[in-house]
């Protein structure tokens, strides 16, 4: 028993409170939704590889990515891409200002942080929005 | 003062992280290039949305669409790398795992790359 002393000590010890125990301000928020988008996106690059791959390989290639992407499940997920990647851009632009020293203000961090939300939201709905109206395909 | 350190590990100032601020300096480097890509990127999926493979094709095989979707693919799966390694830094605490998830990502990120740069050569070639 004495001879390890130091090894029930180590599971027990006591850790500060963090994310249980305080109000969730809405820049914490900001920055979870930031790694998970980010998170989210790097899957979305392996679907990209598919896209990429799919129309190397002609129409057949082409007619089995969109076999799956134009179902229910298939545009909820590119609807889930296309607000992430709105999202981590705007977000990332603000940790680009941070890093310049801009927008460290406590008020001003918590207002930008409600825009981005907002903006992302609107921002995913008017891409699908855009195509939806048929305002889609201007490269053809 | 005596010193266990050798005078290289001294000079390079790294302490016990074993890195600097290279890590951080290209996450940023990363996201500014990829500012005008992902506009770019937004541009060709809404101009492309509800056409056929005959366009899409056609639209990459010019060599400067190419060359911006080689460079967008590059620069978002750099990003991605250095984003996933900060996830696993933060909550995979012991070194086999940690080992583990790495090389995983490594591996992923750079078959990804490959296959999404193979395919676009492969446009460009039909």
């Amino acid at each position: 028993m004495a001879d390890t002393p130091q090894r029930p000590v180590a599971r027990t010890r006591p850790l500060s409170p963090h994310l249980t125990i305080y109000r969730w301000p809405v820049t914490m928020m900001t920055s979870i939704t930031h790694r998970a988008t980010g998170m989210g996106l790097s899957v979305g690059a392996v679907i990209l590889a598919w896209w990429l791959v799919s129309i190397s390989n002609g129409p057949e290639g082409w007619q089995g990515f969109h076999a799956v992407s134009d179902t229910p499940v298939g545009l909820v997920v590119l609807f889930g891409l296309t607000w992430s990647l709105v999202y981590h851009f705007l977000n990332g632009v603000r940790h680009l200002a941070w890093d310049l020293g801009y927008g460290f203000a406590k008020q001003t961090a918590e207002r930008n942080s409600v825009l981005i939300f907002a903006l992302s939201i609107l921002g995913a709905l008017a891409i699908f929005a855009f195509t939806w109206t048929g305002h889609g395909g201007y490269l053809q | 003062m005596s010193t266990a350190q050798t005078p290289l590990h001294k000079v390079q100032g790294m302490g016990s992280s074993h890195s600097g601020t290279g890590h951080f300096w290209h996450e940023r480097v990363t996201a500014v290039a990829l500012i005008p890509l992902s506009l770019w990127f937004a541009y060709v999926m809404l101009g492309l949305a509800g056409t056929s493979e005959v366009t899409a094709l056609q639209f990459l095989a010019h060599p400067w669409n190419a060359l911006l979707m080689g460079a967008f693919v590059c620069f978002t799966l750099w990003h991605t790398y250095l984003g996933l390694q900060v996830v696993v830094d933060d909550y995979i605490h012991t070194a086999g795992a940690k080992i583990f998830l790495m090389l995983l990502i490594r591996f992923s990120v750079i078959a990804t790359g490959a296959t999404c740069l193979f395919a676009i050569v492969r446009i460009a070639a039909l």
